[in-house]
């Protein structure tokens, strides 16, 4: 539990963070909270020969509202985000599930970009960025661009991101009016989720009219379950959730671990959607 | 006493030690700080059993900061086999053990070279440059496969994995028995093997003293003094020449009650350049390196008449000694083969231990030491036997506890056990819980077929511990013995030292001796210090593990102090020109009968002595005494445990809805103390019921490497525990006191596994294997629906 010995950056401004990424090439990480490098780094299982601490820029930090939609500067670190009036206004999924992870001296270090660029499918944002249709914001040498959450989680622990890129800021459509809820199944209050599911509905007349369901640790990356999505449109009870449910595994890889099998997992999968859903349509 | 001082013993005091504990004013081994300090690492097998074909240091020593590298076969002179001092058999087959690995490695985590550097992580570092060529060989982790014929052996001298087989065998036959008992059943039952997680890991620190040959060792152990010995006898430093500290430690749970290879290495590292050498292990390291527990198959048989009588009883283990024999490794299952009948009375016992090498983690004492792993198997088929005969399990229990009137009374096992009062533990338990109102919700849910299914577990436990008397320890081959030594000093302003040889990580010794030697002194609390841990300061001791050192370390302070007021009589009888006969001794001051106004304090007698100026003719100038305890028997804590949980039966997930225990510690000296002992204690058996198991591939390679996939739970994992006591003086000991520190262990794991397996009953479901993790509750309950 020794890190390997490493270069350390600790740039003012996220212009000067850009280059020293730049500048190191393939070599260098970003250390944002340190909730995830960090024990990383310890294992020696990434050998970074920069280390680029992002953590005194304060542009990356905070809240604010963009028209229909919410902007959160990737250093805002979990405890943050729980608090903030926006996000409890019109992100509320995210403050949900955001309250449910780690520990408080985990959630006073943590940031959420820090997390969804650490791409762990296992980790509980990016399954809830993904379901609410967030983007994601990069800045490299070349200035900003906007990548959908769809493209951001490419892989186990990858992401769309450059090596010289830096992400900045999540930018979530507020979702005022839909319900929401994050169901989160693990063994102790502070391991990861072995499955997580996030749901989203808006609702007309009695019935679900549009659902997005997110899934944390049902594949390599975050994943949609779309067959649900669609089957919920329309449904008007408790059995047409449980229906909807049925297909939440549908295109899923979960992995097998100490603590699961993929089949198990894609039973909680299901489970788990028809108790997200339920909650988040005000069924339950 | 007088109505206006309070006992201490007894009084909820705050403990001591916090103050210091909880604002960081700790010596921990990895604070010490010496000049010229070396760092240790330790280069360790990545597989769990190869052959060692070369091992190459040479390029270590060239990375920036080392001082010096050491294969195996470099260290190899001067270091002896690691000890095991219970040998539970004759014919026991005791492999050699190495420290350090130098032919073969026989686990993954195996010692296999070391570097010491100017800095920790240089250290770390230059581990990456080692050369090893390792000849992989097949590893041998099935206990019942390594026993076959033609087999790969963990040790090939040896010819064998069987280490030894133990047989126990008391009354009628159980032959016979099982021919004309109306029931009998048969289970397999798993304890996995658990990690031990001290809040402290390991650490030690070597200082040599090259001119005059002496060494001093810290280390982050239970056993200062065992240490000494066993190191003295492994490395050639003479005893009198190694000192052997125990500063502030951060728990062991029995994980340090050990002799380990790299205390062994320190000293060599340290004797070869020597300087000053420290070695901390990281949590993952200690993981693979510091010793297992439990880790054993358990086949246990029980026969019994139809009205429930229990007739007798047969159990078989399969035990997983790891890799080798560490310092007590064969005898851990031996400390369970006396408690399977638990509480009860029966005519036939018949039991049979194997111990089994495996190239894993060696497994030697964790929190309870054989005798968890007895109470669930009894306890738990105790369970299977009531539901197979449509009785309650209370009831069932009730039919064949041994009765209060009945103590003392000598169990089929052969142990006497001297007090106890199982029906008032149990009853008190009963109407904590509201075991009715539950089970009347239980069959409301049953009936009504809900997802959630309430379930109700009891367990009822005795244990031996206070270890131990020293001839029932030589009788199972033990190589010590099982005294304990206390001294108390008055100093000459009155102040008291106590000095104890049990060595405290966490229980509060120095809050509770202060308690028991200010009582008997009549001295105020403060008054009292507790010295500890260092074999030079408190030589003498067997040092913390078995729930002994209240039961045996206390009474030696009791004792010690009442010698000190009698020496003190004297003194305070001639000062006041009194006889001995005509003193009172009240609340710390001797008076004379009838004459109030003469009278002297036990602190003013303290100082009298030191000054010596008035003393009578041939009094030896002291008042300080000594007193070594040697128990004639074991101590036996009970208790009650009800738990109730409910199952999600579509996620298999598992809640703890209430706990209620009620345990009967004998006295108490500390109500405080002895609640913190009851939750850590059931935290750590719930744990193994649910959470905690040691996880290896079909390679040997641990899984369950880090604290991310050994699940420890904390507070938001637990229920809120409501605990109670039943005090039934232990008859053993002046103070009535039984010892608590592993009772909350025992008794908590089939407490609540009966509770899963009660929700999951009318489901078809007998059994569920630890951990309960929700997906095998989730498969047991589709298995059972097939």
């Amino acid at each position: 539990m020794i890190p390997p010995a490493f270069e350390y950056a600790r740039p003012a401004d996220v212009d000067e963070a850009v280059r020293a990424l730049a500048d190191a090439g393939e070599e260098a990480k970003v250390l944002a909270g340190g909730q995830s490098l960090l024990p990383l780094l310890r294992l020696r299982l990434a050998f970074p020969e920069l280390v680029v601490d992002v953590g005194r820029i304060a542009e990356l930090r905070g809240v604010r509202e963009d028209g229909d939609s919410l902007v959160i500067g990737a250093m805002t670190t979990h405890h943050d985000v729980i608090r903030d009036p926006l996000v409890r206004r019109h992100a509320g999924l995210l403050a949900a599930a955001t309250a449910t992870v780690a520990d408080p001296a985990v959630r006073h270090r943590g940031t959420l970009g820090g997390s969804l660029a650490h791409a762990d499918p296992a980790g509980d944002l990016p399954a809830v960025v993904l379901a609410m249709d967030g983007e994601l914001v990069a800045q490299g040498p070349a200035g900003r661009r906007t990548i959908p959450a769809r493209q951001f989680f490419v892989d186990y622990l990858q992401s769309a991101l450059e090596p010289d890129e830096l992400l900045v800021e999540v930018r979530l459509p507020k979702t005022d009016g839909w319900g929401f809820h994050y169901e989160k199944f693990h063994r102790v209050a502070q391991a990861w989720a072995i499955v997580g599911v996030a749901a989203l509905v808006r609702r007309d007349n009695g019935r679900v009219a549009e659902a997005r369901v997110g899934l944390t640790n049902m594949g390599t990356t975050p994943l949609r379950a779309t067959a649900t999505e669609e089957a919920l449109a329309g449904a008007g009870d408790a059995d047409a959730v449980a229906r909807a449910a049925e297909s939440a595994a549908v295109a899923t890889q979960p992995s097998r671990d100490t603590s699961a099998s993929p089949e198990y997992r894609a039973h909680l999968a299901r489970v788990l959607a028809k108790r997200a859903v339920l909650a988040a349509a005000g069924m339950g | 006493m007088s109505d206006t001082v309070e006992r201490e013993v007894g009084r909820a005091r705050p403990r001591k030690e916090d103050a210091r504990l909880v604002t960081g004013q700790t010596n921990w081994t990895d604070n010490i700080a010496v000049n010229g300090l070396l760092h240790l690492a330790i280069l360790r097998s990545p597989m769990a059993h190869a052959r060692i074909d070369h091992v190459n240091v040479t390029p270590a020593l060239e990375r920036p900061g080392v001082v010096a590298a050491f294969s195996g076969a470099d260290l190899a002179e001067g270091l002896g086999s690691l000890p095991c001092a219970w040998p539970v058999t004759e014919d026991i087959v005791l492999p050699d053990h190495p420290p350090i690995a130098t032919t073969e490695v026989r686990y993954a985590g195996d010692p296999v070279a070391v570097v010491v550097a100017r800095d920790r992580y240089a250290a770390a570092d230059a581990l990456e440059a080692i050369e090893v060529d390792y000849t992989p060989l097949p590893p041998v982790l099935d206990l019942e496969a390594a026993l076959a014929e033609d087999t790969v052996l963990v040790h090939s001298d040896k010819g064998t994995n069987r280490c030894y087989d133990w047989p126990l065998k008391t009354g009628e036959d159980f032959e016979s028995v099982r021919q004309r008992a109306d029931v009998t059943l048969k289970r397999r039952y798993h304890q996995q093997r658990l990690i031990p997680n001290a809040m402290e890991p390991r650490g030690v620190v070597v200082t040599p003293l090259a001119a005059s040959g002496e060494y001093t060792l810290h280390s982050s152990t239970q056993i200062p003094h065992i240490l000494r010995i066993m190191l003295a006898v492994v490395t050639g430093i003479p005893e009198h020449k190694l000192r052997v500290i125990a500063p502030d430690v951060g728990g062991g749970f029995g994980s340090k009650l050990q002799v380990y290879g790299e205390e062994a290495i320190a000293l060599a590292v340290a004797r070869r350049t020597g300087r000053p050498v420290k070695w901390t292990e990281s949590r993952s390291e200690g993981y693979l390196a510091t010793h297992h527990g439990r880790g054993m198959i358990q086949d246990i048989e029980i026969a019994a008449n139809r009205d429930g009588t229990l007739l007798g009883l047969k159990v078989d283990l399969l035990v997983d000694m790891g890799a080798y024999l560490m310092l007590v490794t064969p005898g851990i299952p031996i400390l369970g083969a006396f408690m399977y009948p638990g509480i009860y009375k029966m005519g036939s016992y018949e039991l049979n231990v194997t111990g089994v090498f495996t190239t894993r983690t060696p497994t030697d004492a964790y929190r309870g030491a054989g005798r968890p792993e007895a109470t669930y198997a009894i306890e738990r088929i105790m369970d299977e036997l009531a539901a197979e005969l449509g009785l309650d399990p209370v009831e069932l229990r009730r039919r064949n506890w041994i009765g209060h009137e009945e103590f003392p009374y000598t169990t089929i096992a052969g142990l006497t056990y001297d007090s106890g009062n199982y029906e008032a533990a149990t009853e008190k338990a009963l109407a904590l819980f509201d075991y009715d109102k539950l089970r009347a919700e239980q069959a409301d849910r049953n009936h009504r077929g809900d997802s959630v299914r309430l379930g109700l577990g009891v367990s009822t436990y005795t244990e031996m511990c206070g270890l131990a008397p020293s001839r029932v320890l030589r009788d199972l081959r033990y190589a010590a013995g099982g005294w304990e030594a206390a001294t108390i000093r008055m100093l000459p302003t009155g102040k008291v030292e106590v000095v104890t040889g049990t060595s405290p990580h966490g229980q509060g010794h120095v809050t509770c001796w202060s308690q028991i030697a200010a009582d008997v002194l009549g001295v105020p609390f403060e008054d009292v210090e507790v010295v500890h841990g260092d074999t030079q300061a408190a030589p003498q001791g067997m040092d913390t593990y078995g729930s002994r050192s209240l039961v045996v370390g206390g009474t030696a302070v009791h004792h010690a102090a009442v010698k000190v007021v009698e020496k003190a009589r004297k003194i305070a009888a001639h000062l006041l020109e009194a006889s001995e006969q005509d003193l009172e001794f009240t609340d710390g001051v001797f008076s004379v009968k009838g004459s109030p106004d003469a009278r002297k304090t036990i602190q003013e007698v303290a100082f009298e002595t030191f000054t010596s100026h008035d003393l009578p003719d041939g009094l030896v100038p002291t008042i300080n005494a000594e007193h070594l305890v040697d128990p004639d028997n074991f101590s036996y804590p009970h208790g009650t445990h009800l738990c109730a949980v409910e199952v999600d039966t579509e996620t298999g997930q598992t809640r703890i809805r209430s706990y209620v225990c009620v345990d009967d510690v004998g006295r108490v000296v500390n109500p405080l103390i002895v609640e913190g002992q009851v939750h850590g204690g059931l935290a750590q058996g719930i744990a193994q019921a649910l959470y905690e198991e040691a996880v290896y591939d079909d390679q040997g390679n641990l899984v369950s490497g880090t604290m991310a996939d050994y699940l420890v739970p904390s507070a938001p994992d637990l229920p809120e525990f409501t605990t109670d006591r039943t005090e039934t003086p232990a008859t053993s000991n002046p103070l009535g006191v039984k010892g608590v520190g592993e009772a909350g262990t025992i008794a908590s794991t089939p407490a609540v596994v009966n509770a899963i397996v009660d929700a999951l009953r009318p489901l078809g479901v007998r059994d569920v294997r630890m951990p309960c993790t929700p997906e095998r509750v989730w498969q047991a309950v589709r298995e059972a629906s097939r």
